[in-house]
């Protein structure tokens, strides 16, 4: 065991909250944990996403300082100083008569995606309203991504809203395939996947089989509510989706996604938000489910907060909530809020509506409060360095 | 001129409430508080040059709404954040 942890990375997790960035860290052995400083980065500003390039070290945080419009920090030190992006996301300037011409303006910058491992310096950012932006200087300047931003269906795509979903319409799971820099994925809250083989300058839908249960055509080609998309990181065309409808996953060349969350207990469901993969094993997967039933209380169901687990691709889910709480555990696990390390035996880490970050060190065997007492948190990232 | 920042904007200038800028127009004047504090223009101002929902500026304590709206050397602009929320 001491041979193989020397061969490990320490871990560094960013979580991102309602009111700034805390980064925790522990060395291989995940034993001992510590908080960076006494105040959070970004002190009372919302904080979407916050996420390491393992390319070039830099780490960008997705933050609103409150009323002020949205902006990305960058760090080139880890973590211990941050400088604005000189030029921030920002849709193109459009009157109303133009095409493409909504005249919008970013809210916030909601998902942070690295490219591809032979573009190092790219970056890609989703944001609400819908919109996607890239930067070719690893987060200094963005640029807007026209072939998606000025898509003269993406209004479509949308139905018509700009403000559909609580907390705003957004892209979020950007996916850049690893095997294909020009392969690009997202998910649009709502709208559904779509995706570009051409670096984004044209896009098509990817929603045939998924649940849309607010629709009236039941096999619609968009519309859909897509929850979190995540392609396998070492597996070609395996995609796994936390849908506002059911777990899926797809596997390329079919277009149709299979709903693996059929496979779910009953009394549990598959709705969640979260859906994360073992960076090796493209048949493994965690999803945190929440109550979808009624008027969506979207919390843990009964109050017993527990992730499930597949090893088999989705055909059986097993039940994780050892060192949870057993009962009154009212809280959600938001769709950046749940992440998984490189370790051989992978850990994995999640954080809660009520500020709370959980580890497991078992592959979700067993679970360890790693910190209580923070702000609403909106992500997690598990960073190995 | 003389430009009063609001706090939330005053990481851009080292902290100082008070700074000096010149322009012709509004537009000019976040110009050039953005040469000499570069990122807090967009901070007031949204991509389709439209003033953010919780930004006001006046100008000798007369509400601007308009960035072609003209100043004289010796106006004085405040800016104020309105803050809301939890």
């Amino acid at each position: 065991m001491a041979t193989s942890a020397k061969k490990m990375s320490a871990i560094t997790v960013l979580v991102g909250t309602r009111k700034g960035l805390f980064i925790l860290r522990a060395d291989a052995k995940r034993g001992k944990w510590q908080v960076d400083g006494d105040m959070p980065r970004f002190h009372g500003q919302v904080v979407n996403h916050a996420v390491l390039n393992p390319r070039t070290g830099t780490m960008l945080a997705a933050a609103r300082p409150g009323h002020l419009g949205p902006t990305v920090f960058r760090s080139t030190d880890d973590g211990k100083t941050w400088k604005e992006a000189a030029v921030p996301p920002a849709f193109p300037r459009r009157s109303g008569s133009e095409p493409g011409g909504y005249g919008w303006t970013v809210n916030h910058v909601f998902w942070l995606t690295p490219g591809h491992a032979a573009e190092p310096m790219v970056w890609y950012a989703g944001v609400s309203p819908h919109g996607l932006f890239r930067s070719d200087d690893d987060g200094v300047s963005w640029q807007s991504v026209d072939g998606f931003n000025l898509h003269p269906d993406r209004l479509l795509w949308l139905g018509g809203e700009t403000e559909t979903v609580p907390d705003g319409a957004t892209v979020h799971s950007v996916n850049v395939d690893p095997f294909d820099p020009r392969h690009l994925m997202l998910g649009m809250s709502g709208g559904g996947v779509f995706e570009s083989f051409d670096r984004g300058a044209s896009w098509q839908p990817l929603n045939r089989g998924c649940a849309a249960d607010f629709l009236p055509d039941p096999d619609a080609e968009w519309g859909h509510d897509p929850h979190c998309v995540q392609m396998h990181p070492t597996t070609r065309d395996v995609v796994y989706q936390q849908n506002h409808c059911g777990i899926y996953r797809l596997d390329r060349p079919s277009r149709r996604w299979q709903r693996i969350g059929d496979n779910m207990p009953k009394s549990v469901g598959d709705i969640g938000f979260p859906i994360t993969l073992h960076p090796r094993d493209p048949d493994t997967a965690w999803v945190f489910p929440m109550d979808g039933t009624s008027v969506w209380p979207r919390m843990s169901v009964g109050g017993k907060p527990a992730a499930y687990r597949t090893r088999d691709g989705g055909a059986s889910w097993q039940r994780q909530d050892r060192g949870l709480p057993a009962a009154h555990g009212w809280f959600t696990v938001k769709r950046q809020a749940m992440s998984a390390d490189q370790h051989p035996v992978v850990g994995l880490y999640f954080g809660t509506t009520s500020g709370e970050v959980w580890a497991s060190f078992d592959e979700g065997d067993n679970w360890h409060c790693l910190m209580l007492h923070l702000p609403h948190i909106y992500s997690v990232e598990a960073c190995s360095r | 001129m003389k430009v009063q920042l609001p706090t939330p904007l005053v990481d851009y200038t080292g902290g100082v409430r008070e700074v000096r800028a010149a322009g012709g127009s509004v537009a000019a004047l976040l110009v050039d508080l953005d040469r000499q504090y570069p990122g807090i223009r967009f901070r007031m101002i949204d991509e389709q040059d439209r003033f953010r929902p919780h930004i006001r500026l006046f100008v000798n304590r007369q509400l601007s709404r308009t960035l072609d709206l003209p100043l004289k050397p010796d106006d004085e602009i405040l800016i104020i954040a309105a803050l809301s929320g939890g």
